[in-house]
């Protein structure tokens, strides 16, 4: 296997706050890399310097060989790299299909906008928004919305997705059909790199999880490694609840 | 090729078409000027809606563009004796770089921001010319009716005009619906709908924005060029007004934000109900405030105008009414 | 330096009017996130007013400025709820065209019932000789009224609950609703004081200039380029921008013909904007 992703020290401050400091770690190609830590811990922030939204203060970010540092983010995408927001963000006048299509004209394989309709419409069947097509994307429930946020990404046709916690706000059923849909791209052949709070999912789906907590990398390894690493509980302790969960995990 | 067989090309550019030839066959002069007025709007208005609608940019100095093609045609034509159609070309040329540099500047701002910036840019180049001696300052230029013979003497020169105008409002049209329907256009409305999500989906919205900026810019110079050759004089006042602007948000808000078929119903209907209302004994004298009371009622009642409130309430006529 | 000594000090005395205009406009930005177009037509009400109430009633102009005063708190409450309240949330678009309308309205019955020929109001304060320049009593009287009226929206603001409020709310209107604030109340007065500043400041400047029915417009560009010169949004720094564009009123023609002070005014705006859209007090 080859490294997909190389994330090599990279720092990203807002005025005196260190949002991400110092962070490295390798991602290899058709992994699951979960990303998890605290609220704040900064893991919004580092997809955001991975895809170009911010530019980091230092380190850089080498995908596929390539530097793709301080790129804006439109190149990022058309090179390859697909994100679902944490916060939904549909282009909510436009119908679902419509959004879709954007995912797929404007992605990696910069199709025409024929041939992004039909992805468009597979990639809808695929994540079960297909009888919804029509509907503008803005009536959506948030259900809905979360797998028209992944439709979307999906339709670049990326070799990298990332997923900022798209499993939050979904009930256990919805969870279970959203993790099945994780497990399917991973079958696709697409490396996934996926912050979530809900430690059984991260846990169960990703071979690898990094932690973060205060913007610091403080662990990485197999899920049962960093359940099991007291640097990663006593993180979570200002967060019981996920530490708790999290001791479960592990046992 | 996909446009001829979209029953929905064809709604749009049959109507400008064959409203546009009526006055040819009547041969009536006075329909010819109202028609002209009509196909002006047409032209603002559905230029003015790729940024405004397709972009979700809110543009208040579209008619700069208006202002610097009119200028630039007429003095090429007065001054410099060109004759009318490399005259409008130029001008269009010549507006469209501006609005190149412009827009690669100005677009960065957002809302309400951009919206102020445009209006600041209208009022700097209108100031600007009223200081430009060469240009006839703050009294404008007035063409030599000799100049008229090149046409056929200023009867004929009028229809010459108008039939350039009809040419130029089906560009206009062509062009609106070929940026609505293809992929550029898509990116263009995933802007509008929430930039920074465009820019991860993959959208350049830089240079996709600027290039929606200039091709706004070629038909409204294109018009300036032919009306103020019809009118015979230019002058700043005339050329750069603000509230012709303001005018062409009415009309593409009255037809339908966003859609082909919007800003060339909106034109149409504004221009009448103008008309109407301008000659009718009771309205002559408030014509602008009911304009006021319609405009506020339809942005609170019907915000997405006529031909937007057709699309939702019957999405069978999406089919015709793009 | 003959010359420009006294253009220089009626620049300033001009600019301390501008600003107060400009505060209500900024106010209501700052506040509601509203460009209010109809700004210019709200100034040119308050013209006619002061105007109406002298000619017709023989009342003195600062009489007048007091009840529109009043009457610009009221009308602004009643605008708010006709034209900015069912779309604020919408898109920008929405209140920009709402509030145009407005001004069409009140353009519109203004141009029916005084058609458009010049008005001034033919009252005279004398003037005052300072060393060697003469300074006409209406620019000074003007000047002290906006910068009391300016010192008492400052007070109002920071010193009562209702200011305090306002300011809450301007900050972030759902945190405000959290604490308790009536959001829309408080909006619709925000919206009545821009107002008020609208109309107070055109009584004013009815003092100095002849204006028409259609005079709104200069000063409501002149409004969005102090605006954007002390940031939008910010009072106090559109105080500082009506100053900076009366000096500019009063410096330009004294070195070049006057008709370049527009484009040097609008050049300053598009670049400001572009450069420091916070304005020239805001932090980058
Ligand atoms: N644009 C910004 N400006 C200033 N501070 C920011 C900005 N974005 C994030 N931050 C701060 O950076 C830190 C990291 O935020 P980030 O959103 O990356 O956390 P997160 O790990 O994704 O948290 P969560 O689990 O709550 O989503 C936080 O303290 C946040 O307040
Ligand atoms: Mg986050």
């Amino acid at each position: 296997m080859s490294v997909i992703l190389e994330i090599d020290h990279v720092t990203k401050r807002f005025g005196g706050l260190i949002a991400v400091n110092e962070v490295s770690f390798l991602l290899e190609e058709g992994e699951i890399l979960g990303l998890i830590g605290p609220n704040g811990a900064g893991k919004t922030t580092l997809f955001n310097c991975i895809n170009g939204v911010y530019a980091p203060e230092e380190g850089r970010i080498l995908f596929r060989g390539h530097d793709i540092t301080g790129k804006p983010p439109y190149a990022v995408a058309r090179m390859g790299i697909a994100r679902a927001h944490q916060v939904v963000r549909p282009l909510n006048e436009l119908s679902v299909l419509d959004n879709v299509t954007v995912g797929a004209c404007y992605g990696r394989e910069n199709l025409s906008l024929g041939e992004g309709r039909r992805v468009a419409e597979e990639v809808l069947e695929f994540v079960g928004l297909a009888e919804k097509r029509d509907v503008l994307a803005g009536k959506l429930n948030v259900a809905e919305k979360k797998r028209l946020e992944m439709a979307r990404a999906l339709a670049a046709r990326p070799y990298l997705l990332l997923l900022d916690e798209v499993l939050a706000g979904l009930n256990p059923a919805e969870v279970a059909s959203m993790l099945n849909v994780i497990r399917a791209i991973r079958e696709q052949g697409i490396t996934i790199l996926m912050i979530e709070h809900l430690m059984h999912a991260v846990m169960n789906v990703s071979d690898r999880i990094v932690v973060l907590d205060y913007g610091k990398k403080i662990a990485e390894g197999s899920p049962k490694e960093v359940a099991n690493d007291p640097k990663v509980i006593e993180a979570y302790l200002g967060d019981p609840e996920l530490a708790l969960s999290l001791l479960e995990e592990g046992k | 090729m996909r446009w001829l067989r979209d029953p929905s090309f064809w709604v749009s550019v049959l109507i400008v078409a064959l409203a546009g030839a009526w006055p040819l066959v009547t041969g009536s002069a006075s329909g010819r000027e109202d028609m002209s007025l009509i196909l002006m709007f047409v032209i603002l208005a559905s230029s003015l809606n790729i940024v405004l609608g397709y972009t979700g940019y809110v543009n208040f100095g579209h008619i700069v563009f208006f202002g610097l093609g009119g200028y630039i045609g007429f003095y090429l034509i007065s001054q410099m004796g060109w004759h009318l159609i490399p005259a409008a070309i130029a001008g269009a040329i010549v507006t469209a770089l501006f609005a190149a540099v412009l827009g690669a500047i100005i677009l960065r701002l957002r809302g309400a921001y951009f919206a102020l910036a445009t209006i600041g840019v209208n009022e700097a180049v209108r100031a600007l010319i009223v200081n430009w001696d060469a240009l006839g300052g703050a009294v404008g230029m007035t063409m030599n009716f000799k100049r008229y013979q090149a046409y056929g003497g200023p009867m004929n020169a009028l229809w010459v005009a108008y039939g350039l105008m009809i040419v130029v409002a089906l560009l206009s049209v062509i062009t609106s619906y070929g940026v609505r329907t293809s992929k550029f256009g898509l990116g263009l409305l995933a802007i509008r709908e929430d930039e920074d999500a465009a820019l991860v989906l993959g959208i350049a919205a830089p240079k996709a924005k600027t290039i929606a900026f200039v091709l706004s810019a070629i038909f409204p110079a294109l018009a300036g060029a032919l009306f103020f050759f019809k009118n015979g004089n230019i002058e700043p006042g005339d050329a750069f007004r603000l509230h012709m602007s303001v005018e062409g948000i009415v009309m593409i808000m009255l037809g339908g934000y966003g859609t082909v078929l919007g800003p060339i119903v909106g034109a149409a209907t504004y221009e009448r109900l103008r008309g109407y209302l301008l000659t009718s004994p009771i309205f002559k004298d408030l014509q602008l405030a009911f304009a006021g009371v319609l405009l506020l009622l339809i942005i609170i009642f019907v915000p997405s105008g006529l031909v937007g409130w057709l699309r939702n309430r019957f999405p069978k006529v999406r089919r015709v009414l793009a | 330096m003959d010359v420009l000594l006294p253009s220089l000090v009626d620049g300033l005395l001009i600019g301390f009017v501008y600003g107060l205009a400009a505060m209500g406009l900024t106010l209501i930005f700052g506040v509601m996130d509203v460009v209010n177009l109809s700004h210019g037509a709200l100034i040119v009400l308050g013209m006619f007013g002061v105007y109406l109430l002298y000619t017709a009633l023989g009342l003195p102009p600062y009489v007048g400025l007091f009840i529109m005063l009043i009457a610009g708190i009221l009308l602004g409450m009643a605008l708010y709820g006709i034209a900015i309240h069912p779309l604020l949330g919408g898109p920008h678009l929405s209140t920009l065209l709402s509030t145009f309308a407005v001004s069409m309205v009140i353009i519109g019955v203004g141009t029916a019932l005084f058609t458009s020929t010049p008005r001034n109001i033919d009252f005279s304060l004398g003037a005052v000789q300072v060393g060697n320049i003469r300074l006409l009593g209406t620019r000074v009287v003007a000047a002290f009224v906006a910068i009391i009226m300016a010192v008492g929206l400052y007070v109002f603001m920071y010193r009562t609950h209702t200011g305090k409020s306002i300011r809450a709310v301007a900050n972030n209107r759902d945190a405000a609703e959290l604490v308790g604030i009536p959001s829309r109340r408080i909006l619709a007065l925000s919206f009545g004081l821009g107002t008020m500043l609208a109309m107070v400041s055109g009584g004013l400047i009815a003092t100095l200039f002849p204006f028409n029915i259609l005079s709104g417009g200069v000063y409501e560009l002149k409004s969005f380029v102090i605006c954007v010169l002390g940031g939008m949004g910010n009072p106090t720094g559109a105080l500082l921008g009506g100053l900076i564009l009366g000096l500019i009123e009063g410096f330009v023609p004294v070195f070049m013909p006057v008709g370049w002070t527009p484009v040097i005014e609008f050049t300053l705006f598009v670049i400001i904007l572009l450069v420091r859209p916070s304005g020239l007090l805001g932090a980058r």
